[in-house]
């Protein structure tokens, strides 16, 4: 099948953009370089067309409940404007999606999804839907999306296309109006930095994009960065630190998973995880040298293999060689020495906090 | 565009070979520097190691991967380029002129099996 195009592709391409095929679509990587896109979304503002993200309008009577079932956040009684992060799961506790709910009103909720998954998600909310008093709408071809994020990104937005958004919490959107185009605009984003999504038509995401990037304070960022950005922040990425064989209590997320609601699919297992423990579990590692660990490479200590690493880099915000690993969770313990075999050699290395940067949100 | 220099030696996985007497200098090439991306690593052999042509010597990585360095001659490593470790981003700075390792050549016959400029420049269109 062919890689789809977003809304914004031809932008990409007059921009020099280098093309890479990402979750069914054909998105940019980078357009100058990966360094100078991470540190400028770091300290001033980035945008990325991130217009391959799915949405699913569930709406009807029922709809916080049956969002409350497939999904592991607890939506219950929650303001209209308010964004929860969670994942959906199977049964087994393994993860279908991670995804952000957006509360429109108690009758209207937003799913934002991963490209990748789309279709295997609006699947799975299907086969859900029976018993609840609700409809399913996959938007997903609909909405554009850029995602605006830095330090500088409050300031610009309000400067360059005149929406008010100051007043926006950590987690929060609204929706209004830009140049007669409809928009949705939450505070929430990808990188670890302060910073906002903006969801809208085709027309809109291009009008933003060209009043954003055309000002020239407002740097274009592919995908490149955007992975190295959540990393640093020990942010997940559904494939790596998340997946149908890991759940969210093994990847770290156990706050997002509310075992205190009294239904969700998948519930019984996180209970019991929680209580019994886990086997494997997600963890940072720390190497010596200058090497880099990559997915897939292996993790090693005693003398066997004990897991593999879900996502490697040399960091760019603080030049440290770090990985998230997913290893058998006798060593998950901070400070306890591991291996990484990268190529043929065996590299040292150390069980460490997984957020290699702290975050600077603006809550 | 990227640059490609007469009187060098290329390979297919983008290695150039310099040759100065019995020793080449080999390293990689711009073209493959600018695909790459930047560069946060450079794996290297140590010296005294014997390297075989077509065989794996190392790895330069990226920010986003990590790609094998394949050796376009067989010989010894007599010099590593030591200042790579500390500054691996020499190579995007200027391919050519920061080479990654010297070897002293045991076959100079296989030389005639890698590309010259022209049909280097040829192989990256």
């Amino acid at each position: 099948m062919d890689d789809k195009k977003t809304c914004l592709y031809d932008k990409h391409i007059a921009l020099g953009a280098k093309m890479s095929p990402f979750g069914g679509f054909i998105m940019p990587i980078e357009y100058t370089s990966i360094v100078d896109e991470h540190q400028a979304v770091r300290h001033h503002c980035g945008i990325f067309d991130v217009s391959h993200m799915g949405e699913v309008l569930v709406s009807g009577e029922e709809a916080e409940k049956y969002v409350n079932h497939i999904f592991t956040n607890d939506v219950t009684g929650a303001p209209d404007g308010k964004i929860f992060y969670g994942m959906m799961l199977y049964p087994n506790g393994g993860t279908v999606d991670d995804l952000l709910v957006y509360k429109k009103n108690i009758n209207e909720f937003f799913l934002v999804i991963n490209a990748a998954n789309i279709d295997k998600d609006y699947d799975w909310m299907q086969q859900h839907v029976a018993g609840f008093n609700i409809k399913l709408e996959n938007q997903s071809e609909e909405y554009g999306e850029v995602a605006v994020q830095g330090p500088e990104a409050e300031t610009l937005i309000e400067k360059l296309m005149g929406l008010k958004i100051a007043d926006l919490e950590f987690y929060t959107f609204k929706e209004t109006e830009y140049q007669g185009e409809k928009v949705l605009v939450s505070r929430t984003g990808y990188t670890g930095e302060d910073g906002f999504e903006l969801y809208g038509s085709h027309e809109f995401v291009n009008k933003a994009w060209d009043v954003l990037v055309g000002s020239g304070e407002v740097t274009p960022c592919g995908l490149g960065c955007r992975d190295t950005l959540r990393f640093e922040v020990a942010l997940p990425l559904y494939g790596h630190e998340l997946s149908a064989d890991i759940t969210p209590i093994e990847a770290g997320l156990g706050m997002f998973v509310k075992t205190e609601k009294p239904e969700f699919i998948g519930r019984d297992m996180i209970l019991r995880q929680k209580m019994e423990g886990i086997s494997k579990k997600v963890v940072g590692i720390e190497l010596t040298d200058r090497a880099i660990p990559r997915n897939g490479y292996e993790v090693e200590a005693d003398g066997a293999v004990i897991g593999t690493v879900t996502t490697g880099y040399h960091t760019i915000s603080n030049d440290r060689s770090v990985c998230m690993a997913l290893i058998d969770s006798k060593y998950a313990k901070l400070g306890t020495p591991v291996q990484i075999r990268i190529r043929k050699k065996l590299f040292d290395g150390t069980v460490v906090k997984k957020r290699f940067y702290e975050k600077n949100y603006k809550k | 565009m990227s640059k490609i220099i007469e009187g060098l030696y290329y390979s297919d996985s983008h290695e150039f070979v310099k040759v100065e007497g019995n020793v080449a200098f080999v390293g990689i090439t711009d073209y493959a520097q600018q695909q790459l991306g930047n560069i946060v690593y450079v794996d290297m052999p140590d010296v005294d190691d014997e390297v075989v042509k077509d065989e794996e010597f190392g790895a330069v990585e990226s920010v986003k991967a990590a790609s094998d360095l394949i050796s376009p001659v067989s010989g010894k490593v007599v010099e590593v380029n030591e200042a790579l470790n500390d500054n691996p981003e020499l190579v995007n700075e200027d391919a050519f002129g920061n080479w990654i390792i010297k070897v002293e050549l045991s076959d100079k016959a296989e030389l005639d099996e890698l590309m010259d400029a022209a049909a280097y420049e040829k192989a990256c269109e």
